[in-house]
């Protein structure tokens, strides 16, 4: 049954994102193709849902390009503004910890000392895939 | 008793003229009757009661911890509290319960300070409005003064007078609106573009941000690594130095905490006004900004002339990008640092079982709103390989060149610059929805954020109230690590301009019709 309630729920954002690119919108520059959108999902694992977000990207995109302007020619990329001095770690003591129990009860599936996680190694599935999980 | 200063407070506890479980229960009685600002999301009462107790047995046998014991304080919900709730404002991190106090509260606590509760913000510190957490939109407590309120008169009659409420700015806009409407002497807020001095300024209470490196990040839930700093909120810049005294210095927990020695931050009367060099920079007065912050930053700049002051323009020339530069870097942190939150460990988790990546990304869908989702897409967008040169690398050169545009001039003989702190007072609720987050966080951030990447200290200071009664603030922009001189002018200045305190008693003598008011059109509350 939950296989079932799964489909529902991944066929929903599977038929948007194919819905979508069906569709062309006037109001998008193109910079951001169906592609780059699948990437993006993929790696960020956060889907865009509409296209207004889709839009916003590429506003916020246009918004970024503003910086082609300035001329850094010879210019270091700055990591932190604390780049001049010397900052420092901890010693490698154990000091503190034997806290399981209490980190433990934060999390939702929980199996003795374990935090179980679903099977790994399953890629999402693509745009195109009709039946993303017929295999299971 | 709750509208004086934290020193003044103190003072009382320790000369008894008050106790720390009276005090506590003010507090919490007032909290409730302004619930209706939604400043909290978590009100700790047993929790606070129970500190309210401790300090009042320490302060009967004499053994009071200092200036901060037993004094009322409230912390952002992106600060975590061992055993308390700590959110976000998020649905991601509903439920979760930190095991462990970030170090700033950590410090709070170990001085005595009492902890009301926590504050409402925008989901994930992102945005400048405070409208877009889960648990609802904060409300401005001007919106309810007889400053305001008398001037509104004037134009509408028999408008019903809630719809129109006023934002509080943002993101640590609960802990403005908590310091703002009496309900504690200081919060703690976080700042990363901003989040800290624009609800100060739109609030009328001070907002000071620390110097990078200054205060310890452990336990602030991060945003952007590079530029967070714990903020702190209260309503005069000597409260400010108090504060920040407790809780500056290296954190062992914290590697981006510098390991000098920290000076003491008593505030001294600053009596060398006719030695100082204010820098105004020119870039700053853009043509967005409103007529009457315009005015008062030029009284303001006119004030210290006055006084002997050597007062001069300046240039930042890279100002300009600043808000682009701060854009880039700002999501694509965020898009690494939210990476964190999988559902596993911590924080909601979906039901989908199928795959670990189908169960991440529908955690990720349900647990975030579309700010947070957006940004992460942006980051992720610019760090991709074929973009990482292009947006990631150049906005860190651009950074570069913009910290040292602030280098050059201070070392040109600056003391400090002035600048607006908004481009105008706090808007209504219902014209501020009216553009999306990102673009408003681009306009509201304009004069804040590239303080945040240079890593310098910078303050608000409410300096007079608008033509509407609303509150306005200036920022004093310093050199990095320091912090006490700027405090130091800041104080100076906050004397001369002698900001009215707001006007809240019509407010609570009339609050039961508020409540009547607040159970028709309010978001749902965190009960």
């Amino acid at each position: 049954m939950w296989a079932r309630a799964v489909k529902l729920g991944l066929r929903s954002w599977v038929g948007w994102r194919r819905g979508f690119t069906s569709k062309a919108d006037p109001q998008r520059s193109g910079r951001v193709t169906a592609e780059v959108i699948e990437h993006l999902e993929r790696l960020a694992l956060v889907d865009f849902g509409s296209q207004e977000a889709v839009a916003r990207l590429e506003k916020a995109i246009a918004f970024a390009d503003r910086l082609r302007a300035v001329d850094t020619d010879g210019v270091e990329p700055m990591e932190s503004v604390l780049e001049d001095r010397c900052l420092y770690l901890r010693s490698d003591n154990v000091v503190e910890g034997n806290c399981a129990e209490e980190l433990l009860q934060n999390a939702h599936r929980v199996v003795e000392e374990y935090f179980v996680a679903p099977p790994g190694n399953i890629s999402l599935p693509k745009q195109d895939e009709q039946e993303p999980f017929s295999h299971i | 008793m709750l509208g004086r200063t934290l020193r003044e407070v103190s003072t009382a506890l320790k000369q008894g003229h008050i106790t720390p479980t009276e005090l506590c229960q003010k507090c919490l009685s007032l909290i409730k009757k302004t619930k209706f600002l939604n400043a909290y999301i978590t009100v700790s009462e047993e929790v606070a009661l129970k500190q309210a107790e401790e300090s009042e047995k320490r302060y009967k046998k004499g053994h009071s911890l200092g200036d901060l014991d037993g004094i009322p304080v409230a912390v952002k919900d992106n600060f975590s509290t061992s055993s308390i709730e700590t959110t976000c404002a998020s649905n991601m991190l509903k439920g979760y319960v930190p095991p462990y106090n970030a170090t700033v509260v950590q410090k709070l606590l170990d001085k005595g300070a009492v902890l009301m509760g926590k504050t409402n913000l925008d989901e994930f510190a992102m945005g400048s409005g405070s409208t877009d957490g889960v648990f609802g939109p904060v409300k401005n407590p001007w919106s309810y003064s007889k400053q305001y309120r008398e001037k509104r008169k004037q134009k509408a009659h028999g408008e019903n007078e809630d719809s129109n409420w006023l934002i509080t700015g943002g993101s640590s806009g609960g802990s403005a609106a908590a310091v703002a409407a009496f309900t504690c002497f200081a919060a703690l807020g976080s700042d990363t573009g901003g989040s800290t001095r624009n609800p100060a300024a739109h609030c009328g209470v001070v907002g000071f941000k620390p110097s990078y490196g200054l205060v310890s990040r452990h336990g602030l839930i991060p945003l952007v690594n590079s530029m967070d700093v714990p903020g702190i909120l209260t309503r005069c810049v000597d409260d400010a130095a108090i504060v920040l005294g407790m809780l500056a210095g290296h954190d062992p927990k914290d590697s981006t905490t510098i390991q000098d020695p920290v000076k003491p931050f008593t505030l001294p009367t600053f009596a060398d006004v006719n030695k100082l060099c204010i820098g105004i920079p020119k870039e700053y007065l853009a043509p967005e900004l409103s007529s009457e912050v315009r005015s008062f930053w030029s009284k303001a700049a006119n004030l210290f002339e006055s006084e002997g002051a050597k007062v001069i323009e300046v240039s930042l020339p890279h100002t300009s990008y600043s808000i682009v530069c701060y854009h880039v870097l700002c999501t694509s942190e965020v898009a690494s640092n939210m990476a964190r939150f999988d559902g596993l460990e911590y924080g909601h988790r979906c039901d989908i079982n199928v795959s670990t990546e189908a169960m991440y990304a529908a955690t990720r869908r349900e647990g975030f709103n579309d700010v947070v989702r957006g940004r992460i897409l942006s980051g992720n967008f610019f760090l991709l390989k074929e973009n990482y040169e292009n947006y990631f690398i150049k906005a860190q050169k651009v950074r570069r060149l913009i910290a040292n545009d602030f280098v050059n001039v201070f070392n040109s003989g600056v003391d400090v610059l002035l600048t607006p702190t908004t481009l105008s007072e706090a808007v209504p609720y219902l014209e501020f929805i009216k553009e999306d987050n990102r673009t408003r966080s681009a306009q509201d951030d304009i004069f804040t954020q590239a303080v945040n990447m240079a890593g310098l200290p910078a303050v608000s200071v409410p300096v007079a109230l608008s033509n509407q009664g609303l509150p306005i603030g200036l920022q004093f922009i310093g050199r990095a690590f320091c912090d006490q001189q700027l405090l130091k002018i800041a104080k100076w200045f906050e004397k001369q301009v002698q900001f009215p305190v707001i006007q809240l008693q019509e407010l609570m003598d009339d609050c039961s019709s508020d409540f009547e008011i607040e159970k028709l059109s309010s978001v749902s509350l965190k009960q």
